[in-house]
């Protein structure tokens, strides 16, 4: 069965992950399509969807303005698998806090029991690069980019913490639910949208 | 992909240290660029106070830009513009969540310092204001903070990516509510990148020499850009832009997204209007939306604008010549 995988492309780094979830494909030999999606009728049709880096605040409000926020709450909690990217790790969660505003009222997809912090590295200026590993999906090296990234203090009891970095939790897993801090697609190394597009193959046959 | 790796060997913007025994890099050329790529799509607000800058999240903009006068006001009230008052931009920092830019002028090496020390997201060597230096621009590969520069061609936009800017936005007419120069200037750099595009495909090399002298930049980063066919940064376009339906026409020429200066809260439906040209900008291939957007906004509550032929003064002018 051929794969139909979307990146949600309301808003953000949408063409690096097409660009990065295509070069997975093609390197397990799966067959399928990667393509971006904006409107609830393209959502519905999906195997899986990636929610790429941008402005969470700009794709949650965009996405409830079109309906596509719906459609993806209620694809994801049929067990469709998601990839969530930084704003994406935002957008799956339950309630979000910036380090600085505190709460704020952002429209999410309340996937994901997980206590998150916007901006929880600081600024522009603090964005880093650092290794991070995630051992229990077989990725023990990977280059994480971290912008103005996300990072979450405490997670509920279903969810499997996949990478911490300072002490910080920046990748978790629940079920066919992948969120990440950093932004694997704007690095060479495929590895993390390759185990993600096994994952819709799995989910899917 | 748009290339994220390449940074100059020299580069003092770029900080290598340990946190806890772990290695970590700062303002690598991954980071800086990386940050413009996650406003691609988006709508970038000029404000000048707290409340517009809630306003402009509210809207679902993907950033402000903190100035001390609007760019109309800038041109009303004459004399030399400079970068705004530190204090409104800390205010607005610590008051919305996205990402908060500041603009320093052209050449002003240290009010750009002022403004990394103030730990905006980035920086705008920009035209709006009182150019400080005609010569020179900012080195900004020196810097950890990224920074955007305007451009009217591809030849002033290679020459900042060359000195390190990590994000290029048109500079059409700004404070006008006037779009052509916006929609001139992203024509010219398309059509130019036809041109160098063609004369890669056709392996001329000597030609590509040629349009490097022309251009005053290194051959490289021609033969990258006209390999790629499209500027290696992303690019927003700026300068003019008033309405949803300005939006999204650029949208249309290609732009990564878009800078709206005075077009919005010199309106008097800037919250409306806010909302409309995000909109119009996200959904700008739907005609449907943009059509939706463009009925959000009232055209008699539209800023005036001005016709860019009776102007005294042409801030795109302004650092063409380095």
């Amino acid at each position: 069965m051929s794969l139909n995988i979307g990146i949600l492309s309301i808003q953000g780094d949408v063409q690096e992950n097409l660009l990065s979830a295509r070069a997975a494909l093609n390197e397990l030999d799966i067959d399928g399509k990667v393509t971006d999606v904006k409107t609830p009728e393209e959502i519905s049709q999906l195997d899986g969807v990636i929610i790429p880096g941008g402005e969470s605040t700009t794709i949650g409000q965009l996405s409830l303005v079109n309906g596509s926020l719906k459609v993806l709450k209620e694809k994801i909690e049929n067990g469709m698998p998601v990839l969530g990217i930084c704003a994406g790790m935002i957008m799956l969660s339950k309630t979000a806090n910036d380090r600085i505003v505190g709460n704020t009222d952002q429209p999410l997809l309340d996937i994901l029991d997980i206590k998150l912090e916007r901006n929880s590295f600081g600024r522009q200026r603090e964005s880093f690069e650092a290794d991070v590993s995630m051992d229990s999906i077989d990725i023990p090296k990977f280059n994480g980019v971290f912008i103005r990234a996300p990072s979450i203090s405490d997670v509920g009891s279903d969810i499997e913490v996949l990478s911490k970095f300072n002490e910080r939790i920046v990748a978790v897993k629940k079920g066919n639910v992948i969120a990440t801090s950093f932004h694997p697609e704007l690095t060479e190394d495929i590895s993390l949208h390759k185990y993600f597009i096994n994952l819709v193959n799995a989910s899917k046959n | 992909m748009l290339p994220l790796s390449g940074e100059r060997h020299d580069a003092k913007g770029i900080i290598s240290e340990k946190i806890n025994s772990v290695d970590i890099k700062r303002g690598s050329t991954i980071l800086k660029r990386g940050f413009a790529h996650m406003l691609k799509n988006g709508v970038v607000m000029d404000v000048t106070t707290v409340e517009q800058a809630q306003i402009a999240e509210e809207a679902g903009a993907v950033s402000v830009m903190v100035l001390d006068k609007l760019p109309s006001e800038v041109r009303k009230a004459g004399g030399v513009a400079r970068t705004a008052s530190i204090r409104i931009i800390e205010d607005i920092m610590n008051s919305v969540t996205i990402p908060v830019m500041a603009k320093c002028r052209i050449g002003h090496v240290t009010e750009a310092l002022v403004l990394q020390e103030t730990d905006v997201d980035m920086i705008d060597e920009s035209e709006v204001l009182t150019p400080a230096d005609e010569l020179h621009h900012i080195w900004k590969w020196d810097f950890t903070t990224p920074v955007v520069n305007g451009a009217r061609s591809l030849a002033e936009a290679l020459r900042r990516i060359e000195e390190g800017a990590s994000m290029i936005r048109t500079k059409g007419e700004p404070g006008t509510g006037n779009v052509a120069e916006a929609i001139t200037h992203i024509k010219k750099v398309n059509d130019e990148l036809r041109i160098i595009k063609a004369i890669y495909d056709s392996g001329d090399n000597q030609d590509l020499v040629r349009m490097a002298r022309e251009f005053k930049v290194s051959y490289d980063i021609v033969e990258q850009t006209a390999k790629l066919g499209r500027l290696p940064v992303v690019n927003f376009a700026a300068g003019g832009i008033a309405t949803p339906a300005d939006a999204a026409y650029l949208m249309s020429l290609g732009c990564d997204g878009i800078f709206v200066g005075s077009g919005i809260f010199n309106a008097n439906d800037a919250q409306e209007r806010a909302k409309a040209i995000v909109l119009a900008t996200t959904f700008w291939n739907e005609s449907d939306k943009v059509k939706e957007a463009q009925k959000m906004i009232d055209e008699r509550q539209s800023m005036l604008g001005l016709d860019v032929n009776t102007l005294e003064l042409r801030m795109q002018d302004r650092g063409a010549s380095s």
